[in-house]
């Protein structure tokens, strides 16, 4: 047997390894041991290409893993759990631009060997369309991700960002990155003795992903960024594949393919809960930030008023409940009320009341933000429940608790077809005996719109910053 | 070459399907930045590229894609676990 074969066969233990781990995440008991062997299995193919006989120099090797483990250790380490979404994304770009750097650096490998006359195979057309595609993709993972980065951690502004002519100019930027691949093509034939066309096209594609990422990324509203996060992940894996037909590495194109499937059901789950089309949230320019710091001007809805209640109020009617439903979003992360949340659950639990989470799949700024926040407060995780699972229980629950949750709770959604998010699957918090929404003011939503649920006869209204109105909740229950 | 690629490449992506869509949105978020840190496997390519003899400019861009690859592998799968030990069934108060 020889040495490629033995590497092949350290591959593909690689991939049984990642889709082993990938089945453990299906239960929160075993996902840790599933992320460990995952883990275990790019060690494999990490050490496998280390033993490659024709790597001669590999004080390079180590440097870089050294440097990227250290680098990529301070990033893991450091995160507070309510800057998950920023970091995710900063490690998408960096996959990305690793596609792109391989993709790269095969061009100048094939030139530097042709110049030495090696007898390396000669660069076919479909080396230049796989090398291009792993080029483009990499690219707008890297600026898309890193332009989700500076949205999600707030260094640019979450609002849709648009400019007359933006769909054009997209267009031309498409165009031209073809333009680019196809020139590559056309050039392929006479490379690398003639380099020019395969290395100016191979730039053009660059400097227009580059582009392409950032226009892709920025009219995308805040709160569709689970959307956005899921996709780029699915990108990632797509360039991580396509670098796999560069080099014919079938670890690659294994592993890029999981990941690419795992983005896109993810994506598609993100869209199925908005009732968008992929396409709707990509078009962008749907809402802005639900930035509701300042109070709105509306406090009458179609002759109905909103009628607002206190903590110590909040305090007695749940400690008279049998059962509660708390529904965070996105302000709950904002507020960082988690932990305060949590000391709330616990103080009801020991009453003997019953408490339930429920979590809307697009609540927060990516795919299972309010699970990961809840999990870092202590919150068990079989409280939690989906949409589904628990959408049959609010007519029978005393109180729902809405924490900084707003779209996602608009009945609005069930019956006027006016509205912009009809049709959106909603968590049915109007059915409760009493629902109280823990919010700043009442600036509307993402959506722009009012909530319905805010003035029904049987909400109440409980203004201010949510970690504060819940600490005074937890302190007046201690003293009844 | 290409068809077998194709033919890996798509199979791979069928089991992904089956796999994944059957991963509780509790995980999603562990999910993402675990998968993320496996297309970190870029890194093997770019280990190949930094440790060739006599390019220079494939060696330095393929050293700087290692460290970006690897940056992606090592943070995702410590973020990956850091998260999910908190993931825990906690017992009745």
């Amino acid at each position: 047997m020889s040495l490629t074969d033995l590497i092949d066969i350290a591959y593909l233990i690689a991939a049984i390894l990642f889709i082993t781990g990938l089945k453990k995440l299906q239960s929160p008991g075993t996902a840790r041991d599933g992320n460990r062997l995952a883990a275990v299995g790019m060690f494999v193919a990490v050490a496998a290409t280390l033993f490659q006989g024709e790597l001669l120099t590999p004080a390079e090797m180590i440097a870089g893993i050294v440097i990227g483990s250290g680098i990529g250790a301070i990033l893991a380490k450091r995160v507070q759990m309510t800057g998950m979404p920023e970091l995710v994304a900063a490690f998408n770009g960096f996959g990305g631009i690793a596609s792109f750097g391989v993709a790269g650096a095969e061009i100048a490998k094939i030139m530097t060997l042709a110049g030495a006359a090696t007898g390396e195979p000669a660069f076919d057309v479909t080396s230049a369309v796989t090398i291009a595609v792993s080029l483009l993709i990499g690219m707008i993972t890297f600026t898309g991700s890193f332009v989700a980065f500076g949205k999600l951690s707030g260094k640019i502004s979450g609002n849709p960002i648009s400019f007359p002519g933006m769909r054009l100019f997209t267009v031309l930027m498409f165009s031209g990155a073809i333009f680019g691949a196809g020139y590559m093509v056309w050039g392929a034939g006479g490379f690398p003795a003639a380099a020019d066309p395969v290395v100016q096209g191979a730039i053009l594609v660059g400097i227009t992903a580059f582009i392409l990422g950032i226009l892709l990324v920025i009219p995308i509203g805040g709160a569709d960024m689970p959307v956005v996060v899921a996709l780029l992940n699915s990108y990632s894996g797509l360039a991580a594949a396509a670098t796999g037909f560069v080099l014919n590495n079938t670890a690659l194109i294994v592993s890029g393919a999981l990941v690419g499937a795992s983005g896109l059901i993810l994506t598609n789950i993100m869209c199925v809960a908005m009732n968008r089309s992929l396409l709707n949230v990509l078009l962008g320019g749907f809402g802005g930030d639900s930035d509701d710091s300042e109070a709105g001007p509306v406090q009458s809805f179609e002759g109905k008023s909103v009628q607002s209640t206190s903590p110590d109020d909040t305090a007695i009617l749940l400690s008279y409940a049998q059962k509660v439903i708390i529904v965070p979003g996105y302000g709950m992360a904002v507020a960082q009320a988690q932990h305060a949340v949590r000391e709330l659950a616990d103080e009801l639990d020991k009453r003997g009341i019953e408490v339930k989470f429920a979590v809307h799949p697009v609540a927060g700024r990516m795919p299972g933000h309010m699970n990961v926040l809840l999990a870092e407060a202590n919150v068990s995780y079989d409280k939690l429940f989906e949409m589904d699972e628990i959408n049959g229980e609010f007519e029978s629950c005393d109180v729902a608790l809405v924490i900084g949750a707003n779209d996602v709770v608009n009945p609005a959604a069930r019956h006027d077809k006016t509205s912009p998010i009809y049709g959106m699957p909603i968590l049915n918090v109007d059915q409760a005996a009493t629902s109280i929404v823990l919010k700043r003011s009442m600036r509307p939503g993402y959506a722009g719109i009012q909530n319905e649920l805010f003035f029904n006869g049987n909400n109440r209204m409980l203004f201010g910053d949510a970690k504060e109105s819940i600490t005074a909740i937890v302190a007046e229950i201690k003293l009844l | 070459m290409l068809l077998e690629n194709i033919i890996v490449f798509v199979l791979a992506a069928f089991v992904g399907r089956e796999v994944i869509s059957k991963v509780p949105a509790t995980m999603h978020t562990p999910l993402m930045s675990g998968s993320n840190a496996i297309s970190g496997i870029t890194m093997v390519g770019a280990l190949v590229l930094a440790g060739m003899v006599g390019g220079m400019w494939a060696k330095w861009i393929g050293f700087a894609a290692l460290i970006f690859a690897t940056i992606n592998v090592v943070g995702g799968f410590m973020v990956t676990d850091r998260m999910l030990e908190m993931f825990k069934k906690k017992d009745k108060v």
